[in-house]
């Protein structure tokens, strides 16, 4: 059914209409509804040297996140004598959009992106127990289709956690847009394009915001539903992320118990597992 | 979450609890907060993923994957990355770079060969150590005995007020590194152990550094490590390696690769599953190239879980 979808857009498009965003049906271009997200995917496993890494899919939104550290700073002038410095960069991989195009280290979106990432953490990354050292966060974006701030914040939430970094809470961020009056959720290139959108970061257990950015403009009616919405979705978001690390720290518990004595453990954190899967 | 449960039947050996960021553990009221957690709204809270840890009142979260944290004692393998006034910055895997001092360090002396026995060697090799005095000479040719890139084993001495680490190598046992390569796993794998300083019967020397960095070397016989003569400047601070045979270099790279196995698959390192593993592989025959592919490590850890 969904390919069906899928094929009758694509021929729209062939014939020259322009793509519509929501049809009469209540479906996006994509096959979505309204308020349906992309499918995700997580993988935790270790690269190369670094503390902590994650690689995160929304969709065909792919980006890399690793991170070094808490470690000795590398530039001393920088250092904070009470806290870690945080550095983010970011590195837009030439290939990852539609067209190809090589962006610099200086440009200005990136840097811009590169700074928003960092302010989003500060708050949420216990820095005062590091003094005088610096928590690198590198990230590569391999794919892009919309979405690139949000699947950047919630890679580095989960590269921090890989990392063993304390952090006060997840940081689980998704985009939203409004097409006419309906409000819509997980944008594409193509929707962002065209509708008026924004990037919401939560902190799930507190809800607190760590982030709102809103790039374009959006009527004022609007922002509150598409804002709420978008909180929730954090929380749905927050329950996938939650699954994964626990799913490699329990992984990871087991092998490092197995060397001394073997078995035994698995199936005790098979039923806390169940026990959190009962909380939620 | 239920810690009240956990109370009756609580074993902190076989239970792992499992948490991770921003997961309520307990009221704050009852329990104190350790390592890995904080306090929000009269409640205990966890800030990393890892195993929940209970000591009587006191309730910490242990990340399943960190970087090094230091203890007083601990054995560790560094490299040098700075050389500054007076001392030496150490990169040992910790979230500061380590400190060694040009005072915790032993230098060279005028030697003096004493004809007693051990003993009384070993007592004046101890008192010339300590009465040697670090002279301004001392201080400008710092780079003759520790330069940046050098390996070194050392011992953590004290912490500075802002949790840096201070080492000493003021054992004959500690030093510069040659003869051998490093390997990093992750630190949680070397467990504390009675000796770090590890002697397989392949002719293979393993220093087990408690921050991850293990330190596979060829193995020198314990007359010559001693120098019952004292403490040969030259020896201790050589940057120039023995010669070592091909069996040697073989041995070497085996458990070098056997113990970057044993850091994929997060399985501790200890001397008897190390042994049974280089064991298995010999037996096996694996070429040593082929020992890091993933269907010979996925083996050799199958075989190390099974005998243990």
């Amino acid at each position: 059914m969904l390919s069906s979808r899928r094929t009758e857009r694509q021929i729209l498009k062939v014939m020259g209409s322009r793509v519509e965003i929501l049809n009469d049906g209540g479906y996006r271009s994509d096959g979505r509804r309204q308020y349906e997200l992309r499918d995700i995917t997580i993988d935790l496993s270790q690269q190369g040297t670094a503390d902590g890494s994650a690689l995160m899919t929304h969709g065909l939104t792919q980006v890399l996140a690793t991170v070094f550290g808490p470690r000795e700073a590398r530039v001393r002038s920088q250092t904070l004598h009470d806290r870690a410095v945080i550095n983010v960069e970011v590195n837009v991989s030439p290939f990852s959009t539609g067209e190809r195009r090589r962006r610099g280290r200086a440009d200005r979106r990136v840097l811009e992106l590169a700074a928003t990432i960092k302010s989003t953490f500060e708050p949420v990354v216990q820095t005062n127990l590091y003094p005088r050292s610096q928590i690198d966060i590198f990230l590569h974006v391999l794919q892009q289709d919309g979405g690139l701030l949000h699947a950047c914040i919630n890679a580095t939430t989960l590269a921090l956690v890989t990392a063993g970094i304390p952090l006060l809470d997840f940081v689980c961020a998704v985009s939203g847009g409004v097409h006419s009056t309906s409000p819509m959720l997980d944008l594409t290139t193509l929707e962002e394009n065209d509708l008026p959108n924004l990037t919401v970061a939560i902190m799930p257990k507190t809800k607190k915001v760590t982030l709102v950015t809103l790039d374009t403009r959006l009527h004022v009616d609007r922002f509150a539903e598409i804002f709420e919405l978008a909180c929730v979705a954090g929380q749905i978001i927050h329950k996938e992320m939650k699954h994964a690390v626990k799913e490699r720290t329990s992984a990871l518990a087991t092998s490092l118990g197995s060397g001394g004595k073997p078995g035994g453990g698995e199936r005790v954190e098979q039923d806390t597992d169940m026990n959190y899967v009962n909380d939620i | 979450m239920d810690l009240d449960l956990a109370e009756e039947g609580y074993e902190a050996d076989t239970i792992h609890k499992l948490t991770c960021p921003g997961e309520p553990l307990t009221s704050s009221q009852a329990f104190m907060r350790g390592h890995g957690t904080y306090v929000d709204n009269e409640e205990v809270i966890a800030s990393v993923a890892g195993t929940v840890e209970r000591v009587n009142k006191l309730i910490s979260v242990r990340a399943v994957r960190t970087r090094y944290n230091p203890e007083v004692g601990d054995l560790v393998v560094g490299r040098i990355t700075e050389v500054q006034p007076r001392r030496w910055k150490v990169d040992a895997n910790s979230r500061q770079d380590a400190v060694l001092m040009l005072s915790s360090v032993n230098l060279p002396g005028g030697v003096q060969v004493s004809s007693f026995g051990v003993l009384a060697s070993y007592v004046t090799s101890i008192l010339r150590i300590l009465k040697r005095r670090k002279l301004e000479s001392d201080e400008l040719q710092m780079r003759t005995f520790f330069e940046e890139g050098d390996l070194l084993v050392a011992e953590v001495q004290a912490f500075f007020a802002d949790g840096a680490m201070s080492l000493h190598t003021r054992s004959l046992r500690y030093g510069k590194l040659r003869n051998g390569q490093l390997i990093a796993i992750p630190p949680v794998l070397i467990r504390r152990l009675k000796s770090h300083f590890i002697s397989l019967p392949c002719g293979v020397d393993l220093i087990l550094g408690l921050n991850g960095y293990v330190w596979v070397s060829k193995h020198i016989k314990q007359s010559q490590q001693e120098g019952e003569e004292a403490f040969d400047a030259e020896a201790v601070y050589s940057n120039r390696n023995d010669d070592i045979d091909d069996a040697t270099r073989i041995a070497i790279s085996r458990v070098s690769n056997i113990i970057r196995v044993f850091g994929a698959h997060f399985i501790p390192l200890t001397d008897t599953s190390l042994l049974e593993a280089y064991e298995w592989a010999v037996e096996q025959e694996y070429d040593i190239r082929d020992s890091l592919q993933e269907d010979a490590g996925e083996a050799l850890v199958a075989t190390v879980i099974a005998r243990s």
